[in-house]
């Protein structure tokens, strides 16, 4: 139920976007992701956008081997 | 990265994972909390391809699995009813009640919408002004935002015919009751990547500063729980719990602070019964005083006769990863996808479903 997907904005009125998902375009709330512009790929969640997907912070967790036999990220 | 590349750098973690883990007496659980994980997980073979000193467990993860009878059956009354009209994801139609489901309600002739977001509900209840609409709120906090959201909306268009029924849930306040169970026996947590996203990490910490327990927030890619579950033995191993992150692209720390902020205006925390779990304090949500109006129990009570149900499900013990499934006697049995006794074999994201349809095992990474 909490599943969500990644989706680009192409536009934005109001409170609304535009999303494309796997070449169809949908509505989606920004009420939760009051900050999103145009361009953002957002992680969309029940009709709401629900973050923004940072894409280089994506690429750097698939750079496993690096930190291997490093020390992990810990956030707390 | 192509499948061979993924293959080759999942055999490399599992390597490691073994490396971690070898000395140990007996072997670690990790408790996958989710249910997106728990079939991501089957889907992909990893239990099959992690060594003998690694187990997994499934959690309480999935929203339709732990919403009780006593919802069910609340739903269904006020789908029988000639002024409701029902808006719910679709998940929730073969979810038993005491004695009946929202489906066969539906067979029957109550009107029973399935909607992808709750603003889908908002719609129905323009078109609909002679009918209440009620939206069953159901989910952990990656859902309850977006009826949070749903209510604002109402409000601000000034509509009078919608209303939700909350059943809304709250993951870490389980994570306590769980650990606080001497029969449930796990070495970390594998934790929910979309909770995380409206949550933040924090709402964790009082896993390794109380309980002296890791946890990882990660994604639902099978690399990324190998990743995780690399990082829990790592934990593990050099015995310092802490909260990682292997979800970056979308988990911040502070979470989705908007999404909370319209959860605050619409919700607060309630004890909440869980099935097969029991009352667990301040584990749910309901509607503040402010927004009783769109509360459909405050403005149309309904009053259900306390009914019990015999039944020798286990969902209870599977939702708290103390037996799996294929130790319950209806498992495969009495019990299939297509005639579900309990929620855990009707949901697709349920535990047992997911035994059922991948308990063999599937290699991918494996060979
Ligand atoms: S197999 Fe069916 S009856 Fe047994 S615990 Fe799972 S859902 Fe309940």
């Amino acid at each position: 139920m909490c599943l969500a997907v990644p989706a680009k904005v192409i536009a934005i009125r109001d409170n609304l976007g535009t999303v494309e998902l796997s070449g169809v375009h949908r509505e989606v709330s920004l009420m939760l992701l009051p900050e999103t512009v145009v361009g953002d790929y957002v992680l969309v969640h029940a009709g709401f956008a629900m973050q923004i997907v940072d894409e280089k912070e994506a690429e750097e967790t698939n750079a496993l081997l690096r930190e291997m036999n490093g020390e992990g990220r810990t956030v707390l | 990265m192509d499948k061979k590349e993924e293959r080759a750098l999942a055999q490399r973690i599992v390597a490691e994972i073994v490396r971690l883990m070898a000395d140990r007496a007996q072997p670690v659980r990790f408790m996958e909390v989710c249910g997106t994980h728990t079939v991501s997980i089957f889907r992909a073979g990893l239990r099959q391809i992690l060594p003998e000193s690694v187990e997994l467990v499934s959690g309480p993860g999935c929203p339709v699995c732990v919403t009780p009878d006593d919802y069910m059956d609340k739903a269904i009354a006020y789908a029988k009813r000639e002024d409701c009209i029902i808006a719910t994801f679709g998940d929730m139609l073969k979810v038993p009640g005491t004695s009946s489901s929202l489906g066969e309600a539906q067979a029957e002739g109550a009107d029973i919408r399935i909607v992808y977001s709750p603003l889908d509900s908002l719609k129905i209840a323009v078109e609909n002004p002679d009918k209440k609409v009620v939206f069953l709120a159901v989910g952990f906090e990656t859902t309850a935002p977006t009826a949070a959201a749903a209510v604002l909306a109402a409000q601000a268009q000034g509509l009078e015919n919608f209303y939700v029924l909350s059943a809304h849930k709250l993951v870490s306040p389980a994570l306590r009751m769980l650990l606080a169970d001497p029969q449930v026996r796990v070495d970390g947590f594998i934790l929910p990547g979309h909770v995380s996203v409206v949550t933040g990490t924090d709402v964790f910490a009082f896993l390794p500063r109380e309980f002296h327990m890791p946890g990882v927030v990660t994604g639902f890619e099978p690399l990324q729980i190998l990743r995780s579950i690399y990082r829990l033995a790592r934990q593990v191993a050099e015995d310092k719990p802490r909260i990682e992150n292997e979800y970056g692209s979308v988990v911040r720390r502070e979470g989705n602070p908007a999404a909370r902020s319209v959860l605050d205006r619409v919700y607060e925390t309630v004890d909440a019964c869980w099935r097969g779990i029991g009352r667990i304090p301040a584990s749910g949500l309901q509607v503040k005083q402010a927004y009783r109006r769109f509360d459909i129990e405050a403005v149309l009570p309904l009053e259900l006769p306390a009914q019990e149900k015999k039944t020798a499900c286990r969902c209870g013990e599977v939702l708290r990863g103390i037996i799996n499934p294929r130790e319950c006697p209806l498992f495969g049995k009495a019990c299939v996808p297509t005639h579900a006794v309990g929620p855990c074999m009707v949901s697709v994201e349920g535990v047992c479903a997911a035994w059922y349809k991948y308990g063999g095992g599937r290699f991918i990474y494996g060979k």
